[in-house]
């Protein structure tokens, strides 16, 4: 078997076991069992995707080239952590707080959500870190053809090497990056396969090492000796580039997408920081330890003209020490590949959330609140975004050619990086940081960097020679490696320098003169104090510390019964003995929709959130819940509402209905009385025209007396008919108005005389003629009708000793009213309600006519416009007219 | 923002606990300082040469070892006293 076959064999069982581990850790995770895996140590492994395989094969080059200056790589990242109580320890427990995914979701949450912001953030970070994934799909490629270099009988294809490397990582990156959605977005599965890798490039690097010194060397003492022996013996280092490389690193290792996946998003436990802050910088000194005796012994033993960044893989080679060569080259292939699998995952994250997502759901409108649907779209756009990152990084590989060029592009991908440091720093310390100000810091470092950096270290003549040399349009002080005619600088240092003061420059400038919306404050404040709103690292242990948490809010949520019967159920589901289940994520969503539909969807997030996350509730939780309960208060006070209307009418259908009844049992009763009253003429009639026609010999005094009762008897059947009549047409609208000018006085003398004649005791009528001297426009003889009517009444109902009638009348906002008010027991309140219904009599037994004389006159009323009504407190029967004079001073 | 109001002065141990933190605090600063003095080394082009590299890398090395031993003892020391349940519950401040 060649070497090159047993490469390819090896790698693809390494990928096999990474495959097997992660999909291990996602399973115990899955059911809460992973609690080492959510150890410090493991947290602190994965921070070393941070070595890729720009470190692995690329620090040996740095040192061949340049001494130690290689260092600065990892002393920036040394320092941060060294000093995590500065900033590290802030940033992850904001990024913990507020649910944080990603470094441009941290800016935009910072500043008010601003989508724009985020979308900018996205794009720089996938501009510079595309390049740098090409750098290590380069390093992977160089390492195949060092290999194949020393293996003779190989066919080696450069071109399939690098596109099944990387069709395999952008499978890998989709597999474990995007198999679930969680809310926190975590990949334990990932993570854990990062750590393993990270044991591998440490262990591959130590080896490599210790036969450099140890075998091939002798000892400590030789080798030192053959460093200072050797062309890089010297301390030589530029101060400038030392100390800005230092910054870089250290600004990138905090700004870097797929170092703030695994620092930030990944982290469990924010007591794990205190461990890294050692463990890690111990992890990047083991790692730099051999790469300087590796570079001097490369370059003493290897031949002139070798590339030294493949040191590491071609000096066991040429000491006929493949098995160490295999393993070295294992270490190159983790680094490259969990580096690339991290950064595709983070900015997949990025690009889904913040430029795929939106534009979706402004495609689909406002309808996307159903959540497994969206669901399924985030998943489809992190896999499509991943292979699109990916698929970006291989055509970058492919134009660059894969030459030189790519070897400088890791500290450039490091300064477009570090664009983002002035606004994070900014965000998390300053208050009066604004979203205007980050945007304006940011685009001016970013399109600084990308004129004085990106652009001129593509090589491949992006920017023109004579651009580079004399500035664009003949503008000397605005050449790309001397901006504003400062020269000597080495280019990363002059870059770094203008467009990170600059960028820093703008966004406090711009950030002073401008105020920030009220979201921005509120998020301003929640990050700047985050130590003031957050609780700190909760003690719980082990799960089923969070399980009984979880029991003891539903059963105040669910009541006791109920909970425990979700959760007993939830147990048996698990296959656990006893009531409490693990709180995997399956359950806790299911508990999370159970409560949310007692106390809203926000409400139960932020109560599961606090329990389960450990998470903060953020304050667009807060504005959910408050949304929440204003809509319910909303909605309990529109069914009060409701509930008010559905009694009112409630009552008013039972006041209907009680009048429905009434008229009901007078219509009843009047019917038989008209019967009645119908038959007791028709009786008499019959009875004496009977009388009339079989009766010989009848006096004339008998048959005129005889046919007057007939005649009378008669009238009163005519006058009834009448009063029926008179009714429907009233009723029925068909009546026509004779309208008159005249005064109240005479009405009511009218009236008065015509209601009184035919009694024997006439009651006495009281009125105040001074006042009635009222002139009138309507249809006299009709109110005379009513007035008769009204004075008839009181004249036969008035129960007093000695019957009086107040008729009074006055002028009130051009209305006439005239008051009837007798000084009797009036009308019993029980009927006053009907005492204007047809056919009502107050008794029977002083029924006089039909009970259809109010009935009438309330109808006159109607149609002369005006209305009557009783008066219930005047002790006495009274009655209200009541006429508009409007109609008077109308025709007038 | 309401903080509550912490003690003037505090016990000795309450004390020595906040003074280690500033002392953890000032790690990288003193980290950055002894990183930065090789920048005064004399140039390899200097009168009577440079700094041999043996001597700069031991150098380099030394102050990053002793800084994650000092970043390491910090850690403990800090992790007992929270385990004697005495951890400030308050960030870097003026303390």
């Amino acid at each position: 078997m060649s070497l090159l076959n047993l490469v390819v064999a090896v790698c693809l069982a390494y990928v096999a076991v990474l495959f097997l581990v992660a999909f291990a850790a996602d399973r115990l995770a899955a059911r809460g069992r992973a609690t080492w895996l959510k150890s410090p140590l493991v947290y602190t492994l994965s921070l070393s995707i941070y070595c890729t395989g720009w470190t692995f094969y690329g620090a040996v080059g740095y040192a061949a080239r340049s001494g130690l200056e290689f260092v600065t790589i990892y002393l920036g990242p040394t320092l941060v952590m060294v000093g995590w109580w500065w900033g590290l320890r802030k940033l992850v427990r904001i990024g913990r707080s507020q649910r944080i995914t990603s470094i441009a979701d941290l800016i935009s949450s910072r500043y008010g959500k601003s989508n724009l912001l985020a979308i900018g953030v996205t794009i720089l970070c996938v501009i510079s870190i595309t390049p740098y994934i090409s750098l290590q799909l380069q390093s992977i490629t160089l390492s195949f053809s060092a290999l194949a270099d020393f293996d003779p009988e190989s066919q080696y294809s450069e071109g399939g090497v690098v596109f099944w490397m990387t069709a395999g990582l952008a499978v890998f990156a989709i597999l474990f990056g995007t198999r679930n959605l969680d809310a926190n977005e975590r990949h334990h599965g990932v993570v854990t396969a990062i750590a393993l890798e990270a044991v591998i490039k440490l262990l591959a690097l130590l080896a490599v090492g210790v036969f450099v010194v140890w075998s091939l060397s002798g000892g400590v003492e030789e080798t030192l000796a053959r460093i200072d022996a050797s062309p890089i013996g010297t301390w030589q280092v530029d101060g400038g580039r030392w100390a800005s490389i230092t910054f870089l690193a250290a600004a990138a290792f905090v700004c870097l997408p797929r170092m703030f996946q695994v620092m930030v998003v990944e982290n469990d436990d924010e007591r794990h920081l205190r461990t890294a802050a050692w463990a890690f910088p111990l992890y990047l000194l083991l790692i730099s330890l051999f790469v300087l005796p590796i570079a001097a012994v490369g370059l003493d033993l290897m031949p002139a003209g070798t590339n030294p960044d493949q040191f590491v893989l071609t000096l066991p080679l040429s000491q006929d020490r493949p098995m160490l060569a295999l393993l070295s080259f294992l270490g190159g292939f983790s680094s490259a590949t969990s580096m690339v699998i991290v950064a595709a995952m983070a900015l997949s994250t990025m690009v889904s959330n913040h430029i795929v997502m939106p534009v979706w759901l402004l495609f689909k409108g406002s309808g996307a609140s159903v959540s497994g649907d969206v669901r399924h779209v985030v998943l489809m756009a992190r896999r499509v975004s991943i292979g699109g990152i990916m698929a970006l990084g291989y055509a970058y590989y492919q134009l660059s050619g894969g030459g030189a060029a790519l070897a400088s592009i890791g500290l450039i991908a490091f300064a477009g990086i570090a664009q983002i440091l002035p606004a994070l720093v900014g965000g998390l310390f300053w208050r009066g940081a604004t979203r205007l100000g980050t945007l304006a810091g940011l685009s001016v470092g970013f399109a600084l960097w990308l004129w004085t950096s990106f652009l001129p270290g593509l090589g491949g003549g992006l920017i023109p020679e004579e651009v580079m040399l004399h500035g664009p349009l003949g503008l000397a002080w605005l050449r790309p490696e001397a901006l504003f005619g400062i020269t000597g600088l080495p280019p990363i240092v002059h870059s770094t320098l203008w467009s990170l003061s600059l960028n820093a420059a703008a966004f406090c400038i711009v950030s002073l003169f401008t105020f920030p919306t009220p979201m921005e404050r509120l998020q301003g404040a929640q990050f700047v104090n985050v130590f003031d709103h957050s609780a700190g690292p909760s003690g719980w242990t082990g799960s089923v510390a969070k399980s009984e948490d979880l029991m003891i809010m539903s059963q105040r949520i669910l009541g006791a019964r109920e909970a425990r019967s979700l959760f007993a159920q939830a147990a048996a589901e698990q296959g656990l003995p006893g009531q409490l289940p693990e709180p995997t994520p399956g359950f806790v969503e299911r508990l999370e929709r159970v409560l949310s539909g007692s106390v809203g969807a926000a409400a139960a997030h932020a109560m599961v959130g606090q329990i389960v996350g450990g998470s903060a509730v953020s304050v667009e939780d807060l504005l959910a819940v408050a949304d929440e309960t204003a809509q319910m208060l909303e909605h309990s006070s529109q069914l009060e509402a409701k509930s008010a209307e559905l009694s009112r009418t409630a009552r008013q259908l039972r006041e209907a209905n009680e009048k429905l009844t009434q008229i009901s049992l007078q219509k009843d009763a009047f019917l038989s009385q008209v019967s009645h009253e119908l038959r007791t003429p028709m009786t008499s009639v019959r009875a004496f025209s009977e009388i009339l026609r079989d009766t010989e010999g009848l006096g004339a005094e008998e048959q005129k007396r005889y046919a007057t009762i007939i005649h009378d008897e008669a009238l009163r059947l005519t006058r009834l008919l009448d009063d029926l009549l008179d009714l429907s047409v009233l009723e029925s609208g068909a009546v026509s108005l004779n309208m008159r000018e005249g005064s109240l006085a005479d009405v009511l003398d009218r009236a008065v005389a015509v209601a009184g004649a035919g009694f024997d005791a006439p009651l006495s009528v009281n009125r105040d003629r001074a006042v009635e001297a009222i002139a009138l426009h309507t249809d006299l003889d009709r109110l005379a009708q009513v007035f008769i009517n009204l004075i008839a009444n009181a004249q036969k109902y008035c129960d007093a000793e000695a019957p009086a009638l107040d008729i009074l009348a006055r002028v009130r906002a051009d209305r006439l009213e005239v008051d009837f008010i007798d000084n009797g027991s009036g009308v019993p309140a029980d009927v006053q309600a009907i005492v204007f219904e047809k056919f009502f009599r107050v008794s029977a037994e002083k029924a006089g006519g039909a009970g259809l004389g109010l009935a009438i006159c309330r109808e006159i009323m109607q149609r002369l416009g005006g209305d009557i009504s009783y008066l219930a407190d005047h002790g006495g029967g009274a009655f209200r007219v009541s006429l508009p004079l409007a109609q008077r001073m109308a025709a007038e | 923002m309401s903080r509550r109001p912490q003690p003037v002065f505090l016990e000795r141990q309450g004390y020595r606990r906040r003074r280690l933190a500033d002392a953890a605090r000032l790690l990288p600063i003193l980290g950055a300082a002894l990183l930065a003095v090789p920048l005064l080394w004399p140039r390899a082009d200097a009168p009577g040469g440079g700094v041999p590299m043996s001597t700069a890398f031991l150098y380099v090395f030394g102050v990053w070892a002793g800084l994650i031993a000092l970043a390491a003892g910090f850690g403990l020391r800090a992790r007992r006293r929270v385990g004697r349940g005495e951890d400030s519950p308050h960030g870097p401040g003026p303390a």
